[in-house]
């Protein structure tokens, strides 16, 4: 779990938190530890485009059942990084591996099918379906019907149909807009659209539930039941992952965080532990590192 | 202009016109379909069409018919037009499945710009076609006498044949269950979905790849039909027999609002009527040159054809 690759003081100060984090971590990890604990590692992970590089040497992983917050200033390569996860972009060098098998080169709905979901910094619906055959697009990744059998109407494809319905009426009940199923995903609110999103996301059946500034345009009472959303998806034992600029809204919920800058992780840890760190504070408050 | 013939005629020139944009109907399924999902205008669907007429007079000719045969009896007809249809479904779906996955599926992988796709498809139509005209050395040909058209009933002066009926009803019916299959199933939906947001949908767990087959394949199933109801409407068939209808198809599809299925039927049954009605107002010679004006009337009103674009619209 620690981070063996130690090139600052900063960093070094990290492993150090970690250490604490993590009882009897401060060697390199064993296999069962990675295995038993591990979902999501992305290690060494470097990205360009062109001449630009927007992850430079990332490393970080995901324990299993917590909500991890990534973070930093707009630009920091916040949205790259999760667009490598989830198969967008290819990583320059470096892997990115989910529950010990490496993701890179895989399909998206490869991705998608072994677990890992996510949702999109702008809402991508199907506009002109309703809220309801939105995520049952999710729920129909599982299924396993053929052409042949969904042309025909066997009875294997009724009872897919009828249970791909029922997940996805419950889940719309769980984001808490079942009461708009039947309506076109276009013409919801804003934040029904997000939650949504969310539905359609979860449908999927992930391990791993990406969510892309999920709190974006709203206000704080909204921000607060997006909260509570997020801490439910946890509890139902799916580990999620937060994308925020937005400081204090993840701090509220994220049990670890890992905060990036100009594409370079600055720090990790804690929300405690990254909220004292002088060097995030330097990143948001935009004072120069060497003076800080 | 001919006013008094038309008005004369209009029950007749009506009638015929639907059993015609029926058949252009169903062949402009194709079109829309791979539009709605690749923003492409497959240029080969004519010759998934023609290849289509030519294998159910092969299977017919497997046993013995050519056009000097006689009428056989009722139950050999309904046979015979069963395993026609079949034969042709399958070739029309193989080759459009085929071209898929020969001259489309290649320059989609190495993220070709939409200019090498219409140059494909246009290159593809024409391979087809040429080398089927080099294989019948491009003579006719003729059609058994399967149906031979008779009056089911009559109103006023418009004959409704038997042939009419099954055309249209044929059409209507595999509309209809073309259209509950996009609405109502899961691949319908994964369809849908690949049609309003791609990278969405692949990131749903939806194979992208497999969506585009299958909308190819549904797509070449229908224009197989629409083969075979032209053959028997017709009579002859050529290697250049798809090029002509080829276009009508595809201006029913942009006068329906390509990408709908819905408006696929509207333009095909509209076009069909319309150049019956133009026939008979200017003269046969004038029937595709008015019926074009026509289109472009309608698309200067509406220029996104009259139901609109995009799959996930057909549901409206």
């Amino acid at each position: 779990m620690s981070e063996p690759h130690v090139e600052t003081p900063q960093q070094a100060d990290e492993a150090n938190a970690h250490r604490s984090d993590v009882a009897g971590g401060t060697s390199a990890p064993g296999p069962a530890e990675r295995s038993s604990d591990v979902l999501l590692e992305v290690d060494h992970v470097t990205l360009r485009f062109g001449g630009v590089v927007a992850l430079n040497d990332v490393s970080f992983s995901l324990r299993k059942g917590e909500i991890f917050g990534l973070i930093g200033p707009n630009g920091a390569g916040k949205t790259t990084c999760f667009n490598a996860m989830t198969g967008v972009y290819r990583p320059t060098s470096g892997t990115i591996s989910f529950n010990g098998e490496s993701i890179v080169g895989k399909k998206k709905h490869e991705i998608t099918r072994g677990g890992i979901a996510r949702t999109f910094q702008n809402v991508r619906l199907f506009p002109e379906m309703t809220a309801l055959e939105n995520v049952m697009v999710g729920a129909d990744a599982h299924h396993k019907t053929s052409v042949v059998g969904a042309l025909f109407r066997l009875p294997r494809h009724w009872q897919e149909e009828r249970s791909g319905r029922e997940k996805a009426l419950e889940l719309l009940r769980f984001v808490g807009i079942v009461h708009r199923a039947g309506e076109v995903s276009r013409n919801l609110s804003y934040g029904e659209q997000r939650r949504l999103e969310i539905a359609r996301a979860l449908a999927t059946n992930p391990t791993l539930l990406c969510l892309d500034e999920p709190a974006a345009g709203f206000n704080p009472a909204e921000k607060e039941e997006l909260l509570a959303l997020i801490r439910k998806i946890r509890d139902t034992g799916v580990t999620v992952l937060l994308i925020e600029h937005d400081m204090r809204l993840v701090m509220g919920v994220t049990d670890r965080i890992v905060v990036l800058e100009f594409g370079k992780k600055i720090a990790e840890g804690t929300p405690a532990e990254v909220r004292d760190n002088p060097k995030v504070i330097a990143a948001y408050l935009g004072v120069p590192t060497d003076a800080a | 202009m001919n006013f008094s013939g038309l008005i004369q005629d209009f029950g007749p020139l009506t009638i015929t016109g639907l059993a015609q944009g029926a058949i252009i109907a169903l062949f402009a399924l194709g079109y829309t379909l791979v539009y709605g999902v690749l923003r492409l205008i497959n240029f080969a669907h004519s010759e998934v069409f023609l290849l289509g007429s030519y294998a159910c007079l092969i299977v017919w000719g497997f046993f013995g018919l050519d056009q000097n045969s006689a009428t056989p009896n009722v139950f050999s007809v309904i046979g015979l037009l069963l395993l026609g249809l079949m034969a042709a479904i399958v070739i029309s779906g193989l080759t459009a499945l085929g071209v898929e996955l020969v001259a489309y599926r290649p320059l989609r992988r190495r993220n070709a710009p939409p200019l090498a796709f219409l140059i494909t498809a246009i290159g593809a139509s024409l391979f087809i076609s040429e080398t089927v005209g080099v294989i019948t050395k491009r003579n006719i040909k003729a059609v058994p006498p399967l149906i031979r058209p008779a009056d089911v009933f009559v109103i006023g002066n418009m004959h409704v044949t038997n042939l009419q009926i099954l055309i249209i009803v044929l059409a209507l019916v595999m509309m209809f269950v073309l259209d509950r299959f996009i609405n109502r199933s899961r691949l319908g939906r994964g369809i849908r979905a690949v049609a309003q947001n791609p990278d969405s949908a692949a990131l749903m767990g939806v194979n992208k790849s497999r969506v585009i087959a299958l909308v190819f394949l549904l797509g070449g199933l229908m224009a197989g039909i629409a083969a075979v109801m032209y053959d028997l409407k017709i009579g002859v068939t050529r290697f250049d027999a798809g090029f002509l209808l080829g276009i009508e198809a595809f201006t029913a599809a942009v006068l329906g609002g390509i990408g709908n299925l819905r408006g696929a039927l509207l333009g095909g049954l509209l076009l069909g009527v319309l150049q019956n009605y133009a026939a008979s107002l200017f003269g046969t010679q004038w029937l595709h040159a008015a019926s074009f004006v026509l289109l472009v009337l309608i698309l200067l009103v509406r220029p996104t054809g009259l139901l609109g674009e995009s799959l996930g619209r057909a549901r409206a």
